[in-house]
């Protein structure tokens, strides 16, 4: 099999066309994936099991399931709702966009809260107790200690979990949406070259990663500076 | 040094604790007057720790009350804030927050629960300090301290707060030995100062020369209380004689 390298090189550019929709996705995803978990962890931390019981479930849901289904259930299934259809959020789910941003923003909450979840069980108590000796309320304890060293110890799962959704992010494409994967698939389908064509797109997602990954790490040395023995 | 103030600020009676079926601590009764300072030792899992941890609250108590200058420890939050205003604690583990410098732990809270000011809360910082003789470490991070650097930091920090009452929780037993005397200094400095304090130590060299009362307790009761030359010297019970035995056999 020859490897048709003129494809490629034309090839490429176009699937960068979707990049701009795959970082959409991605970002737009992560950050209110990201609320999500905070109001997730929140429930889940509250002591109070008609928070946490919900909190658990909801996890235990869409840990547990394929993103591809639920993907599929939003896009599919909503709209045979009437209660949707009539719904003010009928234009958002209407669109291929809003329901893969939906999706997206679902799944990756349930993921984000519980890491956030590992870095708050993390913190040391006698740090905690700390506070709580100086006279610090529990609110006061939460945002001045927990929190900065909660976020310190989620990061590096955090970062795993930006990597993941990106790569989701390519299933955006089986519900119409032309991210890079989805032009890829409409150029393999007119060019019968799925090799050169997936390769290329693989390196693109790759060359994405190492920017996630490089993003992390910065932030993770600067906000570990505390630890790193000065000279 | 004026510990005939009769002023009770720490008064227990019939206090019980439980951790499940174990009871940490049977019937503690304990009086602290303004001014005195109480060094309390005993073997490890006498539960020592668990009696001064209940006087702010880190643990709660089963049975009996604890009074801290007239706020009894309820499960009112308030009063428990009121107790916690009063009482600083040094810590043996020192517990400073990693990710702050010395000068932002040291200034925490005061801004939070004393309301105070930036600048208030700095002055009040750097002055405690010089007082534990590292200002010239208010910028760097605990990690980058030696440990009896971080010890005093931590003692400038509940000072910070200024309270009525000190509470040590073994304070220099994670400490290399060549540090244990720049922390015994800077404790001796605030007792001659007149801080009331109430100290848990194995270092019974800082017991005999600083405490007005040793208290010694085994398995969750307070065995024996006396001042130190008649504690060390003429020891009650038997249980005493054996523990000091073996802690000042070399």
């Amino acid at each position: 099999m020859s490897f048709d390298m003129a494809l490629i090189l034309d090839s490429i550019p176009k699937m960068l066309m979707g990049i701009g929709l795959t970082l959409q996705l991605l970002f737009l995803s992560a950050a209110l994936g990201l609320a999500l978990a905070i109001i997730l962890l929140l429930m889940r931390i509250s002591g109070r099991w008609y928070l946490a019981a919900p909190t658990m479930a909801y996890i235990y849901i869409f840990r547990g399931t394929p993103i591809l289904v639920q993907i599929f259930i939003i896009y599919y299934g909503l709209p045979q709702l009437e209660f949707v259809r009539d719904s003010i959020f009928w234009p958002i789910l209407r669109e291929p966009f809003g329901c893969a941003i939906l999706a997206l923003t679902l799944n990756t909450a349930a993921y984000v809260s519980e890491i956030l979840r590992g870095g708050v069980l993390g913190v040391d108590r006698g740090l905690k107790e700390a506070g709580a000796a100086l006279g610090l309320r529990a609110p006061h304890r939460f945002i001045y200690i927990t929190t900065p060293i909660a976020i310190r110890l989620a990061l590096p799962a955090y970062s795993n979990d930006v990597i993941s959704l990106m790569k989701s992010t390519a299933l955006a494409s089986t519900i119409t949406l032309l991210d890079m994967t989805g032009i890829a698939r409409t150029i393999v389908a007119e060019t019968y070259a799925p090799y050169e064509i997936f390769i290329s797109l693989m390196a693109i997602y790759l060359i994405l990663t190492w920017m996630i990954q490089r993003s992390f790490g910065w932030v993770e040395k600067r906000m570990s500076r505390h630890v790193r023995e000065e000279v | 040094m004026d510990s005939s103030n009769p002023v009770d600020i720490i008064h227990l009676e019939n206090v019980n604790k439980f951790f499940g079926t174990f009871q940490a601590l049977k019937n503690i009764n304990l009086t602290v007057r303004k001014g005195e300072r109480v060094v309390v030792c005993g073997p490890s899992g006498s539960c020592k720790s668990t009696l001064i941890r209940c006087i702010n609250r880190l643990e709660e108590h089963n049975s009996g009350t604890i009074t801290v200058n007239g706020h009894e420890l309820t499960d009112d939050v308030k009063n428990i804030d009121a107790v916690r205003r009063e009482v600083g604690m040094v810590f043996q583990d020192f517990n400073l927050f990693p990710h702050m410098t010395v000068v932002k732990n040291l200034m925490l809270a005061p801004k939070l629960v004393r309301k105070a000011s930036r600048s208030e809360a700095y002055e009040t910082a750097m002055r405690y300090l010089e007082r534990v003789k590292i200002p010239e470490q208010a910028d760097k991070y605990p990690s980058q301290l030696s440990g009896g650097q971080q010890q005093r930091v931590a003692i400038a920090r509940a000072l910070c707060m200024n309270p009525m009452v000190m509470l040590f929780d073994e304070p220099t037993s994670a400490l290399d030995p060549e540090m244990i005397a720049e922390v015994l200094d800077v404790m001796t400095d605030l007792a001659r100062e007149g801080m009331t304090m109430i100290c848990v130590t194995h270092e019974m060299g800082f017991a005999r020369s600083v405490a007005d009362n040793v208290v010694f307790m085994d398995e969750g009761e307070i065995v024996e209380m006396n001042p130190p030359r008649e504690f060390f010297d003429n020891p009650k019970s038997e249980r005493t004689r054996l523990f000091l035995s073996q802690v000042l056999s070399y």
